[in-house]
């Protein structure tokens, strides 16, 4: 007698209405009749919405004018006039306007520079990191203050609107990622001074709210510094920043080191990795990977608490939107909320940037098929 | 017999207060198979650890490959380099190839050029027959693919000694048979092998030694047809008796 050969069952299509856009609505809109009632809903809430705001921003919306008589219609919704006569101001704040092309180049040469580097595609990795960390910065810093190469000097105190928020939030992200790094390594150390050190430093700064920090850059630590020297309210802020936004980082770092299984500490002390070797190779792109969200959340944080700057007197965006409040030719009751919408929107902007670029890092990333 | 390539003598070590292994002494020729079983938690990890000192002891002395293991190494990295070890867990690094993995250590430990790492670690991929899945990343290959790739990334850095701790514990039973059968190559090959171990048709197949731990002690050591058919000691008795029984 032969065996029995056995054949698997073909498969066979879902049934129709399981499927394409009927099964799908089907299943996630009108499941049950809960599920119905709160589908129209949220419907409804989100149409009511998108209503209000198109009738301010575009229907009963001023487009264009010289001054406040544009802005003072029986109905009157967004305007957007007064940004459009204040853009200079927002982006430069009080930089001289026949200098403004040197904070263009600067822009333009950062967006050329960040692009390639953050399409995971393009190559010429290593020599675009250089470029940006080495060459960017001293250009940016030569560009902006001048006084060097035949440009004319413009105090610090003159940089404002975009320009302020940019240069912070950038130098406090480049800053922190690597010194967050480094204190969640040294709070994990085996040496205890090492590790009291950084803890005590975590800790403080945490402690502490971001305008403490910031006051005392600019106050108390010219107290600290010998008489005659004297940096930069700009250069001091950015430096308060920098460490406040890398405490931070390092706890949302140390998260991501403490996931990472002793196995792999073993495997690579195995191999014949030393410490450093076994972190950078090994250990830290685990960890790092792991924690993008939070990562990219501290980012953001930071970059929205720029803002705070206004209280030792710099004028970021927010700061210098609200300074313009005070211009009686635009006085208008939609001047300030067509203002604060604009700040907002810009802040958004690059924060939904940010958080949707560590969405695509995260999927690129992934090297597990599981999830 | 020719120098021996491990010599422990009376090596005591201690978690805390804890004594886990007491007075342990051994030598191991090169070229010799040696597999260590006994019940859970008499230390057998914890010996083959100290050997390529991902554990400390306090007490005694162990020297591998004539060097001495202690406070005072100055190139530890280079003796662990000789020391090949594969883990239960694998232990694979995940975010990297089945090739990165195996290229890894000889390109930044042995400052192997790139081109020269690949070449040996197709090699020895060829030889733990996984060839194919060079560019495929650990998560997406089975138990036993991943533990082979472990063992060729250990091969690539052309160890002396090679430690196997329990090398099959965390396998389907399935993929039991393609690891042993590699570890099986390996051994006739005349890599010098230090195993722990509960398949017992594996250590009567290669082994020269069968070591039997219990409480941090070596109990008994013998050939392999002496240890299983003749135990002479009766908590060796009992042991094979479970692991025999199933
Ligand atoms: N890092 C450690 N700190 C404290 N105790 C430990 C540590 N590692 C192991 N032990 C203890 O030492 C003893 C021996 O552990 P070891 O892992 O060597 O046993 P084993 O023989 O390999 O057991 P198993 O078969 O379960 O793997 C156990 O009682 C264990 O709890
Ligand atoms: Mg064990």
């Amino acid at each position: 007698m032969s065996a029995k050969t056995w054949t698997p069952t073909p498969a066979r299509p879902a049934p129709a209405n399981t499927v394409g856009f009927v099964g799908w609505a089907r299943e996630n809109l009108f499941a049950t009749k809960f599920d119905s009632a709160l589908t129209v809903f949220c419907a409804g809430l989100i149409l009511y919405v998108l209503d209000v705001v198109f009738g301010w921003a575009i229907v009963d919306a001023s487009f264009s004018g010289e001054d406040r008589n544009a802005c003072l219609k029986q109905v009157q919704g967004a305007c957007w006039p007064f940004i459009d006569a204040k853009l200079g101001q927002f982006i430069y704040g009080r930089y001289p306007e026949m200098e403004r092309w040197r904070v263009d180049w600067v822009f333009a040469l950062g967006l050329l520079g960040l692009v390639p580097l953050l399409m995971p595609k393009v190559g010429f990795k290593r020599a675009n990191v250089i470029f940006m960390l080495g060459f960017y910065p001293l250009f940016s810093f030569f560009m902006l203050t001048g006084g060097s190469f035949g440009l004319v000097p413009v105090e610090t105190s003159d940089w404002g609107g975009l320009l302020v928020t940019l240069v912070v939030a950038v130098t406090g992200i480049v800053g922190s990622l690597p010194l967050g790094i480094l204190l969640a390594l040294g709070r994990r150390s085996e040496l205890p001074i090492v590790r009291a050190l950084c803890v005590g430093f975590i800790e403080i700064f945490r402690g502490v709210p971001l305008i403490t920090v910031l006051f005392m850059a600019s106050v108390m630590l010219p107290l600290f510094l010998p008489d005659g020297v004297n940096f930069d309210k700009l250069m001091r802020c950015l430096i308060g920043v920098a460490l406040f936004a890398s405490a931070y980082m390092a706890e949302v770092v140390r998260g991501g080191l403490q996931a990472i299984p002793k196995g792999q500490y073993e495997a690579a002390a195995a191999l014949g990795f030393g410490y450093w070797k076994t972190t950078r190779l090994i250990i830290l792109p685990q960890a790092l990977k792991l924690v993008i969200p939070g990562i990219v959340n501290t980012f953001i944080g930071l970059f929205k608490d720029t803002t705070l700057v206004l209280i030792v007197g710099l004028f970021d965006l927010l700061g210098i939107v609200q300074l313009h409040f005070t211009d009686s030719s635009w006085a208008t009751p939609e001047t300030h909320i067509t203002g604060y919408a604009f700040a907002a929107f810009v802040f958004w902007v690059f924060c939904f940037a940010m958080s949707r670029y560590s969405i695509f890092m995260e999927k690129h990333l992934s090297t597990d098929p599981n999830q | 017999m020719t120098d021996p390539v491990i010599r422990i003598s009376d090596m005591n070590k201690w978690f805390g207060t804890f004594h886990v292994l007491r007075d342990i002494n051994l030598q191991v020729a090169a070229g010799e198979k040696i597999v260590i079983c006994g019940p859970s938690g008499s230390g057998k990890s914890t010996l083959i650890r100290c050997l390529n000192r991902l554990e400390q002891h306090q007490e005694g002395t162990i020297e591998v490959e004539g060097v001495s293991l202690d406070g005072s190494l100055k190139n530890l990295e280079s003796i662990r380099s000789n020391v090949g070890m594969v883990f239960q867990q694998f232990n694979l690094f995940p975010h990297m190839s089945v090739l990165e993995n195996c290229t890894l250590a000889p390109i930044w430990v042995k400052q192997k050029t790139k081109q020269e790492a690949e070449a040996l670690a197709r090699q020895f991929l060829e030889r733990v027959r996984i060839p194919d899945q060079a560019d495929k990343y650990p998560g997406q290959l089975s138990g036993g693919q991943q533990q082979r790739v472990a063992i060729a990334r250990a091969l690539c850095m052309n160890p002396d000694i090679m430690l196997f701790d329990e090398p099959t514990s965390a396998l389907d039973p399935e993929m039991i048979k393609e690891v042993l059968d590699v570890m099986v190559e390996l051994a006739e090959d005349g890599m010098t092998m230090l195993c722990v171990t509960h398949e017992m048709g594996f250590a009567r197949q290669v082994a020269d030694r069968v070591i039997f731990m219990d409480e941090g002690e070596i109990v008994e050591e013998n050939e392999p047809e002496a240890f299983f058919s003749n135990p002479q000691n009766e908590r060796t008795k009992m042991f094979l008796s479970q692991v025999l029984s199933h």
